[in-house]
């Protein structure tokens, strides 16, 4: 992984693994989503991840579209699922 | 799986490269991770300003400890200090070991094709000793494994003499492709990896092999798209950017 980023470049969705530990009790980046844009189904782990200083936002690989957005100020950590109509986990 | 931030302790540093460093952290209260896994790390300076990363876990140890080896960026707010400054008996906080998609798991039978452009080889390192390791009777344990390394030069080796051990092992085989300095009398010179070399070196796509490729930017787009021209199912192939620019293979 790295210390610096353009905005051209981008990582896997797993590698949002860390941030997102702090909402969910399981590994979100292995349960699948669903893009609200373009209904692209596929695991979070492989979307695009562009981090940037303050957080960071998962591109759908389909279309590019948002599909999750977290803003961490420091005393508090948002995250914006709006462009996910649903996420799926699987037990065991 | 672990969730906040939490205080690690440095037990061990151990030297891979001229820029790179091997950490060894204790985390209390932690019972193994898996191979592939990563930790991010947080610095806090004085002022409060803060700075978090991510590096791989190298190890599959069953306890309390683990393994990250980092790579110096010249440019970098956090491995330079993780490189050259941290010793034995200093504290780090850490989020993780996080991530459960880019792993193998020893429940898996799949033989195993492992990609690593530069350091990228540290979460694949995990994954042969994890096998190494494995339980005899776990489905995982006598998959086939095989490991391409596509590496700057000789000196820029990680694990070198692990590596070697294994490549004379039934447990894997080891290919090494020089991109710009080979080896003092390996009669091959340097060159850059391309579609017809990573084919002829790894798994054929009919052995449906699980494929885990890891490098900068760059190299995870070029490999991968090689593999699926191969015939390799998308599927198949989970991949770690470790971003920047970097450079093709």
């Amino acid at each position: 992984m790295t210390d610096n980023l353009d905005d051209l470049d981008y990582l896997d969705g797993n590698a949002a693994a860390g941030p997102l530990s702090e909402f969910f009790a399981i590994d979100v980046v292995s349960a699948r989503g669903r893009c609200a844009s373009c209904g692209r189904i596929d695991a979070l782990a492989t979307a695009r991840l562009y981090p940037n200083s303050h957080g960071l936002l998962l591109r759908c690989p389909g279309c590019a579209e948002i599909l999750m957005r977290l803003v961490d100020t420091g005393d508090s950590v948002c995250l914006d699922l709006h462009g996910l109509s649903f996420i799926e986990l699987r037990r065991g | 799986m672990r969730t906040g931030w939490r205080v690690a302790e440095v037990i061990g540093v151990t030297p891979e490269t001229r820029t790179a460093r091997t950490l060894r952290l204790r985390l209390p209260g932690l019972t193994g991770h898996r191979a592939g896994q990563h930790v991010d790390v947080r610095l806090t300076a004085p002022d409060g300003y803060t700075a978090v990363r991510s590096y791989s876990v190298a190890s599959a140890l069953p306890g309390d400890e683990f393994d990250l080896t980092v790579e110096e960026l010249a440019d970098g707010e956090v491995s330079p200090y993780l490189v050259h400054q941290v010793a034995v008996g200093d504290q780090l906080e850490v989020r993780g070991p996080v991530g459960g998609w880019f792993v193998w798991d020893p429940a898996d039978p799949s033989p195993v094709q492992l990609i690593a452009g530069g350091s990228g080889v540290v979460p694949l390192m995990a994954m042969l000793r994890a096998h190494a390791a494995a339980d005899p009777a776990s489905p995982g344990a006598a998959a086939p494994f095989r490991l391409l390394y596509s590496v700057r030069a000789p000196d820029a080796v990680y694990y070198g003499g692990e590596l070697d051990d294994l490549a004379r092992s039934p447990l894997a085989d080891v290919s090494v492709v020089y991109t710009r300095q080979a080896p003092a009398g390996s009669g091959r010179p340097p060159r850059r990896l391309d579609a017809a070399t990573l084919v002829e070196s790894v798994l054929p796509a009919a052995d449906n092999p699980a494929v885990f490729v890891c490098g900068a930017t760059a190299f995870v787009e070029s490999v991968a798209d090689w593999l699926v021209q191969a015939g390799h199912s998308p599927d198949r192939i989970k991949t770690e950017r470790y971003g920047g620019t970097g450079t093709r293979p």
